[in-house]
């Protein structure tokens, strides 16, 4: 992880903030979490719709696999209820496994293909799982008027 | 010579001073701030225990109470009663006693301390990105032209659900979602706020709730039987007046459980229903899937029967908490936006919340019902604190959009207090509340609002609430 960060770390000095996108929540099937699949148009000249399409559709499944109701979640509601919840003391709940499994996910995805692209995804759990934000950067040295209004949310 | 040579070390002296006074020490200091964790500068009205570990709300004297009463009258029982029990009938009763009892202790510490599910607020980045969208949606509005408050429409399971944007938060709300206002914050699938557990009830520590609720029904009545057992038991023996005299205890034990059976049984089987239709205690006070509403209304959350909804509320997946409460704030990190005037959406809001964190404890008014079966209105009886009871469940709860929804009230007694606590609190009914928008946070910090029929229409409702007590009115049309 540490290698990692201080790659994406070297984009953000090598490169400003220009502007962050976000994808919103999709609530079209209640309450659980999965983000909107709709291609936003900024990110239409920096990266190919599918390989965008592709990581949010995986998040999705993540997410819809951390909060699925079925055998597992049952056996583990009861067990952890007949402990009074002093289990979870010891073990990880499922969900906190598969955010794991989405971190690392969303880690290999920027260093593999948005990092090459000038874009940063950040983990939606670091933004309530409201958004996933898409940090888009500018080559300091092709610079342009987009690095002069970036430095107030850069430089962080 | 002497003077050439003097004036140097001056100078060196001179140098040591100043570095001594622009000190090393004080230099790492300044250069290097110390680290905060995220709960210390979390921006709602809660408190924060154990470096972060715990989560309650700010108002918690009422948690203490109930706390006192429980061990009081179980350390009474166990005490008083189980020695007699054990041995004249049988030692199960103090066994089954000591399990029920660190069950509900159990249960009321998790419901206690666990984060509800507080939504964080919206970073500045996020909530100008949501504005902009806003204002391409709108356009620009005409002078005398007030758009309609912020909401977003979405089709859930072929319901349509309104999502309101939060002024304080800066976020549009998930569906279920409501902003409490005596903790100021925005809470996932929010039930009510309960003050007799410190704490909100929201998504993450609902469950936890109910088996509160639920064990301690079963252990009001459990001693309730068993200490009129032992007082029968020895009355054949020694007669009624000397079993009470060798005994005294059992006699208060019997009248707390008695007045709290009422309450807690009633409150169990409505949070049993509400489970089993899965709906919140706010959106069956609204009636927002009730069929009067309309004929094609129904409940877009519902698994469909009760035994799935069941099962999905008691023993689906326990989301992790979204506010990280023990991480440490990096110095480059956005802080979310301040919920003061930053856009100039809210001052009054601020006031709001003002009012509502320094005057919780206003309440001795008589409380306006409507009908509702299970409300049974009583006289408060004076009493300072603004217990604000979960009993009630039909009780009216606010109205959503700025405040918190669902604060419920003391209606009915409850173990400590049949006597002393009953609050009740005024209830306005929307009607009047636009119209003197000075008079408005006044009687809007008691923040909980409105006659019941009048729920029914919580948009048009909200949209009034939201304009009157902001004053400005910076809202977009949707």
């Amino acid at each position: 992880m540490a290698t990692e960060f201080h790659n994406l770390q070297e984009l953000r000095h090598s490169a400003s903030l220009a502007n962050k996108v976000f994808i919103q929540r999709d609530y079209t099937d209640g309450t659980v979490c999965k983000f909107q699949t709709k291609f936003p148009s900024e990110l239409e000249s920096r990266i190919e719709r599918t390989l965008f399409e592709d990581t949010v559709k995986m998040l999705n499944n993540y997410y819809a696999e951390a909060e699925k109701i079925g055998g597992q979640s049952y056996l583990e509601g009861c067990l952890a209820c007949l402990t009074i919840y002093l289990i979870f003391l010891c073990i990880e709940t499922r969900y906190e496994k598969v955010l794991k499994k989405i971190s690392r996910y969303i880690q290999e995805q920027n260093e593999k293909v948005y990092a090459p692209r000038g874009l940063l995804i950040t983990d939606p759990i670091e933004r309530g799982m409201r958004v996933i934000e898409i940090s888009v950067y500018e080559d300091r040295g092709s610079s342009g008027s987009s690095s002069g209004s970036s430095t107030t949310s850069s430089g962080r | 010579m002497h003077l050439g040579v003097e004036e140097p070390i001056r100078e060196c002296q001179y140098n040591q001073i100043c570095t001594h006074n622009s000190s090393p020490m004080d230099t790492p200091h300044t250069k290097k701030k110390k680290i905060k964790r995220k709960w210390q500068v979390f921006q709602g009205r809660n408190k924060f225990y154990c470096n972060g570990r715990i989560m309650m709300a700010k108002q918690t004297g009422v948690f203490y109470l109930t706390m006192v009463l429980i061990l009081v009258t179980s350390g009474l029982f166990f005490a008083f009663d189980c020695p007699f029990l054990a041995s004249n009938l049988t030692p199960a009763i103090p066994a089954i006693g000591g399990v029920l009892f660190i069950f509900v202790m159990g249960m009321l510490l998790r419901a206690s301390f666990t984060d509800p599910g507080v939504l964080p607020r919206a970073t500045p980045e996020e909530a100008a990105d949501i504005e902009r969208q806003i204002d391409t949606t709108n356009g620009p509005s005409g002078p005398g032209y007030r758009p309609p408050p912020r909401t977003r429409e979405v089709l859930i399971n072929g319901q349509t659900v309104k999502l309101k944007y939060c002024f304080t938060c800066k976020i549009f709300r998930p569906p279920r979602a409501s902003h409490c206002s005596l903790c100021d914050n925005c809470v996932e699938r929010f039930d009510h706020h309960c003050p007799w557990v410190g704490n909100c009830v929201g998504r993450r520590n609902y469950r936890f709730f109910y088996l509160f609720i639920l064990s301690l029904s079963f252990l009001t009545i459990f001693i309730f039987a068993f200490v009129i057992t032992h007082v029968i038991l020895r009355s054949n023996r020694t007669g009624l007046l000397s079993a009470l005299k060798d005994s005294p205890a059992s006699v208060l034990e019997v009248v707390v459980c008695f007045f709290s059976v009422w309450s807690i049984v009633g409150l169990s089987g409505f949070h049993t229903y509400l489970i089993s239709s899965n709906q919140t205690t706010n959106e069956d006070i609204k009636g927002s899937w009730s069929s009067k509403r309309g004929k094609g209304n129904y409940n877009p959350y519902s698994y469909g029967n009760f035994i799935t909804n069941f099962c999905a509320a008691l023993c689906g997946p326990l989301p992790p908490s979204l506010i990280d409460r023990r991480g440490f704030v990096q110095p480059d990190t956005p802080q979310p936006a301040a919920q003061t005037n930053g856009s100039g959406a809210c001052p009054s809001n601020q006031v709001q919340s003002h009012m509502a964190a320094t005057n919780p404890l206003l309440h001795s008014q008589t409380v306006i019902l409507g009908g509702g079966a299970p409300l049974q209105a009583k006289t408060s009886l004076g009493g300072p604190c603004s217990t604000l009871g979960p009993s009630q469940p039909s009780l009216p709860s606010s109205i959503p959009g700025l405040s918190c929804g669902g604060e419920l009230m003391a209606l009915r007694d409850s173990e400590i207090h049949c006597h002393h606590h009953l609050h009740h609190q005024h209830f306005i009914s929307p009607e009047e509340t636009p119209s003197p928008p000075a008079a408005l946070p006044c009687a809007t910090h008691l923040g909980h609002h409105v006659h019941p029929a009048q729920l029914f229409d919580p948009a048009s409702q909200d949209s009034l609430h939201e304009d009157s007590v902001r004053g400005l009115v910076k809202l977009s049309s949707v």
